[in-house]
């Protein structure tokens, strides 16, 4: 197996200073809030990679950076060996957004209202001048609606009805990557299930790799291959799934873990985590992780930690072992 | 047990009129919830479960109301009597806390001065004594240097501490009964297990009831010591949470633990639930669950589900599950 996404050294710092006028007043300086810092990890073909962290890991950013939304402050991200950011043969760069769509969280705004849904999904194809006949009843029967369903607007389908028609949409121009950003958090339990499991089938249907963003241990723990762990944009601990939920590394994935409800646990007392993300904007020196790590020593306040190899984990942290 | 139950619900109605007909969001609900325990309340969207909790604390939107049933607080009758006085009880007898702690927090106010003024209102001390009790209470629910904060805005504190400075807004007064309307789902992960800790740390301390509303089955298991599941506006099951969650007799209850991700670790596909709840004003005849139901049968299509009194006070099922009946049904 080959890498399809190869991702080195990502940052991407977001100004977030005051306007000039106010910084000269009172003598600020600029502000920088750092979402992503020198994360490195390849995607393989036909696999699903899964992004775990809480609000403010950068999760969101590195999907949209690997889409190209947003460009890298460093670092690159190579697709198929091209690199969005700095590809100059414009030829190759269509080829590589070809094969490339993303699905958002919340269907209620990511659909046009305005739109029929033939038109929403055919677009991608449509945009580019191909062949639309056809192609929405198809993708809709593919996706569990029904191909009446094309002439419809969106406000007339639930909320698990409009992320199937995102799936659809997503689907219209054929891509081998996938990038699902919290696909399934705005639904519930019942219709989440009918969702996975469809992009499940998609997947091995037409051979789709998913960059799986969610914040949700148990949806990724069902359906990644490979899961990588964000804390205040650093990538902090990836590995196999088998090998990162039977043993976890880094002390943050133990608490993630730890601190997850479970259905088994009638009464649990847990020991709740101590201390909340801090600011990414003045992210703690050495480790950020080490204000709320049980087990920090002197160097993690002063050293950041280097990712290093153990066994089939790949994991940033001085004391894991 | 012979105790009166804080909260007692008995065939609670909530109806609104609309152009198309009177829908009917919460449906001959009852349930009893005692002194010191957490009952949970889940279901899915449009369920009921957050319109039941606004109907307790006469809190719904007009045109809702309640058209039927009575809620009783510690025996009294409190689903009829007039506006100022459920203000008065409301703070004072029963504190509520929202899902977004931002918008239930008035932005312009200093938390100490919304606490103090809930404490002056129901109880009666003054300002010194006010203050002082809004430092307690905040220092209660482990916000650090209370003395120090209660002078900031809400803005200055992250999610997870507003929820918390929502807590101690709802428990200030002392009410005995506390109506937590997803208090965690706006909130990360590790911030959620430190709410969950303080809650079940709050009602055990000090014997609040607490009705915790909320769609994460996780949560409800950690939390609640018994469980109501709601579906399209009527209590689907209702009994001990272990039994609940691991001995379910209603098949939507069945179907719902089975298909979150926790129950299938290591299986390839989630079980799943086919279709969607159904819209209000388009209930189907008989059972309101029989068109997503495994076991339905002819009596399932035509008669409306039996009401949970009716069964054996578990689910309300014509063909519950885990019983002598279930095997007919497969068979």
């Amino acid at each position: 197996m080959s890498a399809l996404i190869s991702i080195r050294n990502l940052t991407r710092r977001f100004d977030v200073s005051k306007p000039w006028l106010n910084r000269v007043i009172e003598r600020l300086s600029k502000a920088y809030l750092t979402a992503v810092s020198d994360v490195s990890f390849d995607i393989e073909e036909n696999s699903v990679y899964a992004l775990v962290g809480e609000s403010g890991s950068g999760k969101s950013t590195i999907g949209k950076i690997v889409v190209g939304l947003t460009p890298p402050s460093e670092g690159s991200v190579q697709i198929n060996g091209t690199d969005l950011a700095t590809e100059t043969d414009a030829a190759k760069i269509e080829a590589v957004r070809d094969e490339i769509q993303m699905i958002f969280q919340d269907p209620y705004a990511s659909l046009n209202p305005r739109w029929r849904v033939r038109d929403i999904i055919a677009e991608p194809v449509a945009a580019k001048g191909g062949d639309t006949s056809g192609l929405a009843e198809r993708l809709l029967e593919q996706v569990g609606l029904s191909a009446a369903d094309a002439s419809k607007y969106p406000h007339e389908f639930s909320g698990g009805q409009r992320q199937r028609i995102c799936i659809a949409r997503a689907l219209a121009s054929e891509p081998k990557i996938i990038v699902c950003d919290e696909p399934t958090s705005a639904l519930d339990v019942s219709v989440q299930s009918q969702v996975l499991n469809l992009m499940s089938d998609l997947r091995e249907e037409f051979g789709l790799t998913y960059l799986f963003i969610s914040h949700d241990l148990t949806v990724v723990r069902h359906m990644a291959d490979r899961i990588g762990v964000l804390y205040l944009g650093r990538l902090v601990e990836e590995a196999p799934r088998d090998a990162l939920f039977t043993d976890p590394k880094h002390p943050y994935t133990q608490m993630l873990f730890d601190a997850a409800p479970r259905m088994d646990a009638f009464g649990r007392e847990v020991d709740p985590p101590k201390g909340e993300i801090p600011d990414a904007i003045n992210p703690p020196p050495g480790c950020a992780f080490h204000p709320r790590c049980p087990i920090a020593i002197d160097r993690c306040s002063k050293e950041r930690p280097q990712m290093r190899q153990l066994g089939q984990t790949r994991v940033a942290c001085h004391r894991a072992e | 047990m012979t105790e009166t139950p804080v909260l007692s619900v008995r065939d609670l109605t909530v109806e609104i009129p609309t152009r198309h007909g009177i829908l009917r969001p919460v449906d001959q609900v009852s349930y009893d919830i005692r002194a010191g325990e957490i009952l949970g309340v889940v279901g899915e969207s449009g369920a009921g479960k957050s319109m039941t909790g606004n109907a307790v604390i006469g809190l719904l939107d007009p045109p809702a109301r309640i058209t039927g049933g009575e809620v009783l607080l510690k025996g009294e009758p409190i689903h009829d009597i007039p506006r100022a006085r459920l203000r008065r009880l409301r703070g004072k007898h029963m504190g509520m806390i929202f899902q977004d702690p931002l918008t239930s927090l008035n932005p312009l106010l200093t938390i100490g001065d919304q606490l103090t003024e809930t404490i002056t209102e129901h109880l009666n001390v003054g300002q010194d004594e006010a203050r002082k009790r809004a430092i307690a209470a905040l220092d209660e629910v482990g916000i650090p240097a209370a003395s120090a904060r209660i002078g900031s805005y809400p803005h200055e504190f992250s999610g997870g501490m507003r929820q918390r400075v929502v807590i101690a807004l709802a428990l200030c007064a002392e009410p005995e009964l506390v109506i937590a309307d997803e208090p965690t789902t706006a909130l990360d992960v590790s911030v959620q297990a430190q709410i969950v800790a303080l809650l079940k740390r709050l009602c055990r301390e000090r014997g609040v009831a607490v009705m915790l509303v909320t769609h994460d089955m996780g949560v409800i298991a950690e939390a609640a010591d018994r469980v109501a599941v709601m579906y399209a506006g009527r209590l689907a099951e209702l009994g001990p949470v272990r039994e609940v969650i691991t001995n379910a007799h209603h098949p939507y209850t069945a179907g719902l633990m089975a298909s979150t991700p926790l129950a299938s670790v290591g299986q390839k596909r989630l079980k799943q639930i086919p279709g969607a709840m159904p819209r209000l004003g388009a209930l189907p005849d008989g059972c309101a669950f029989h068109p997503r139901c495994e076991y339905a049968q002819d009596k399932c299509r035509r008669d409306p589900g039996p009401s949970l009194q009716a069964c054996d006070g578990r689910a309300a099922c014509w063909f519950p599950l885990g019983t002598t009946q279930k095997e007919d049904t497969v068979a």
